[in-house]
């Protein structure tokens, strides 16, 4: 794993991956859509990720937008997108707070653009704060009820 | 009952120390109200009128004497000696202190609890049958299922900022008793043509300024897909909810526009996507949990007798008691109701009492039921007056369940920031004017339900007789509703015209009661005389 507090484009704050970032700004799903030559896609809070499933092969960076962090719809957006196979970056852009960071990266996000930087001790922090978890999502964690019943084990 | 292992206590703690730390960025001003609040809601931190509320959760409303001991110290050590069980089945502490609350919540992991998104825009605390395990008419104990939904529901990644809150219920009962199509989720355990086990969804109920009963989207999830089924509803709303206005952002109003056809095909290609993506816990996992609600060691043949000489005994028999699945067993409800008291509230020494005598009499367990009162699920019949003698001495012993006097009411504007009038005088005067009158005994069933203002916290909308404070011209107004019904003919009640003073309310209410009274037929309740006279003749009572 790379060292999240390492470079990326100056407004990402922490990336979670090695290859080099995508270097020209992303686009709407709408213009994306129209023409498919650029790699990097914008997704705003109203758009339908699923639009893009059938291009993912041709994306490298998609930035799904909080514009308030209470807006949730983006978790949805980029499990969808890890689920429907994307490898590419994924990358939270716009009102993205601390105590969001861990329950992102559950939803598949792995680079981190917030409006305004946050203190690295308590990032650092808030990615620590749980040490199991309770269900599948997008990351590789295994959930609880799998550690509960290991192949073998009826404890 | 369910108890954690070491899991289920990390997560707990792991909890306490995440808002330990985020009280503590709020306290040196590293992070604004608005970026708080969101958080310390999910930890059930509430600011009202006068101070912090913070509600506990009470995981399908069972608890045990040592959870039950610790709720009265925190009341103690914390609060002013009192806490309020609510229609949610939790407990919720009215005097709290930001600079405490951690602490609370640690005192509360010791014993395997929490205050984990009893508020804010998450998957609330899941309710229940308060009858659970207990009850003869059920299908299978539902809370296992609730248990595998609070562990999913905990934490849950992409549902922490839903468009508004979403309550799930899960009952086995053909009587439904926890007004589970009134819940954003209500699920019924049912049994197929098959003989399978499985869940009836129903989804898109609720209370508030728009209440609706949630109509059934799948009549049978098979139980190895109950999570993911659960899932695809929640993702569908997540994704398509309204957020553009507060008051339209429950999934009810969702399901409503799209209508249940649609919303249920869109939830069925998700479910379909979803079964693909293995986040089902196996069945072992839901075989585990059941183990944790086995059926404590009743006494084989203990005697069905029960001596009702003692004629106040007998009353609290015949209102507050219930048929137990289990011969020589029945299920005692404790009424947090006294007359002129405040619905739900209790002191932290009678909670040290229900939980002694939940310890003594009720093999440790203790439910918290949605019209505020307390059972005792398994008591013996032998013991049942020795217990009902130990609940009158404490002036628990008020044989009013269901009863006019059995009231529901939220906190309204005694506490309440949101309120237009208050909840609680009202509830104190009606009971009185009822238990001075002589009435509440002839009257039967009736359940009078008062929420201060539209959000509909005291359920108003399902109560035989409803309550809704108003403002009327910066005055506390009061609107009168009749034939609502949260049960299995879930109705919701209409208002019978114009509002009344604080006074006028509790006049009006009285002649309601007179109307049926004076029209009833042989067996009817008061729903059912008003389903069968219609509103007419009470409207003439009223304002005639
Ligand atoms: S119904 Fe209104 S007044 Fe009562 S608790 Fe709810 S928000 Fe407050």
């Amino acid at each position: 794993m790379a060292d999240p507090l390492a470079a990326g484009p100056d407004a990402v704050q922490f990336r979670f991956r090695d290859d080099e970032p995508v270097d020209h700004p992303a686009v709407t799903v709408d213009s994306f859509l129209n023409q498919s030559n650029a790699s990097a896609v914008r997704i705003e809070p109203g758009d339908d990720a699923r639009e893009l499933v059938p291009h993912l092969e041709h994306i490298r960076l998609v930035e799904i937008n909080f514009p308030s962090f209470t807006d949730g719809r983006g978790y949805s957006s980029a499990r969808i997108l890890r689920e429907a196979g994307y490898t590419g970056e994924l990358r939270a852009v716009g009102d993205v707070l601390v105590d969001q960071l861990g329950h992102m990266r559950r939803c598949g996000f792995d680079s981190f653009e917030p409006d305004h930087q946050m203190n690295e001790d308590d990032a650092k922090a808030a990615l620590r704060t749980w040490p199991e978890v309770y269900q599948a999502a997008a990351d590789t964690r295994a959930p609880i009820w799998k550690l509960r019943h290991k192949e073998g084990s009826h404890g | 009952m369910y108890r954690y292992d070491k899991y289920d206590q990390a997560m707990v703690d792991a909890r306490v120390a995440e808002f330990r730390d985020q009280a503590r960025r709020r306290l040196e001003g590293k992070m604004t109200e608005d970026q708080f609040k969101p958080l310390r809601l999910q930890n059930g931190l509430y600011l009202q009128l006068h101070a912090y509320m913070l509600r506990v959760a009470v995981p399908y409303g069972t608890l045990n004497a040592q959870q039950m001991h610790m709720l009265a110290d925190i009341a103690d050590k914390y609060d002013r000696g009192y806490g309020h069980f609510t229609t949610r089945q939790n407990i919720q502490y009215n005097w709290i202190k930001l600079e405490d609350t951690a602490d609370i919540l640690a005192d509360l992991a010791k014993v395997e609890m929490h205050a984990i998104q009893t508020s804010g825009n998450c998957i609330r605390n899941i309710s229940s049958d308060q009858y659970a395990g207990a009850a003869a008419d059920e299908l299978i104990d539902p809370r296992p299922y609730a248990e595998l939904l609070r562990q999913w529901s905990s934490f849950h990644p992409e549902f922490l900022a839903l468009p508004r809150k979403f309550k799930i219920c899960v009952i086995a009962s053909e009587t439904d008793r926890a007004a589970m199509k009134l819940h954003d989720i209500g699920i019924r355990i049912v049994k197929n043509d098959a003989g399978e086990i499985g869940a009836a969804f129903y989804v898109g109920g609720g209370m508030g300024r728009t209440p609706m009963i949630a109509p059934l989207i799948r009549e049978f999830v098979p139980l190895d897909q109950l999570i993911t089924y659960a899932e695809a509803c929640l993702r569908v709303y997540n994704r398509y909810g309204r957020r553009d206005n507060k008051f339209k952002a429950r999934i009810k109003i969702l399901v409503h526009e799209l209508g249940k056809e649609e919303y249920a095909r869109q939830v069925e290609e998700e479910f379909a996507h979803l079964l693909t993506q293995d986040i089902e816990p196996p069945l072992a996992e839901l075989e585990r949990i059941k183990e944790y609600f086995a059926d404590p060691a009743f006494e084989a043949g203990a005697s069905d007798e029960i001596d009702l000489s003692d004629p106040d005994f007998a009353l609290w028999v015949k209102n507050n008691c219930h048929a137990h699945k289990q011969p020589g067993y029945i299920t005692a409800t404790i009424s947090l109701k006294p007359v002129g008291g405040i619905p739900g509230d209790a002191s932290a020494a009678q909670m040290h009492l229900m939980a002694e005598l939940g310890k003594e009499y009720s093999f440790d367990e203790m439910r918290v039921t949605h019209a505020q009162n307390i059972v005792l699920p398994h008591v013996k019949k032998a013991d049942l007056y020795t217990l009902w003698q130990k609940l009158d001495e404490a002036g628990l012993g008020a044989a009013n369940l269901d009863s006019i006097e059995d009231i529901i009411a939220c906190p309204g504007l005694d506490y309440c920031s949101l309120a237009n009038a208050r909840s609680i005088p009202v509830a104190q005067k009606i009971s009185e004017r009822f238990a001075g009158n002589g009435k509440t005994e002839t009257l039967g069933e009736l359940k009078l339900k008062i929420s201060g203002c539209i959000n509909a916290c005291g359920h108003h909308h399902a109560g035989h007789i409803g309550i809704l404070g108003v403002d009327k011209k910066g005055l506390e107004n009061y609107q009168l509703l009749l034939g609502g019904c949260e049960g299995e003919d879930t109705s919701l009640g209409k208002i019978t015209g114009p509002g009344f003073t604080e006074d006028g309310i509790v006049d009006a209410v009285d002649k309601a009661a007179d109307v049926y009274l004076a029209q009833r037929q042989e067996g009817e309740r008061f729903l059912d005389t008003y389903r069968r006279i219609g509103m007419d003749p009470f409207k003439e009572a009223i304002y005639g």
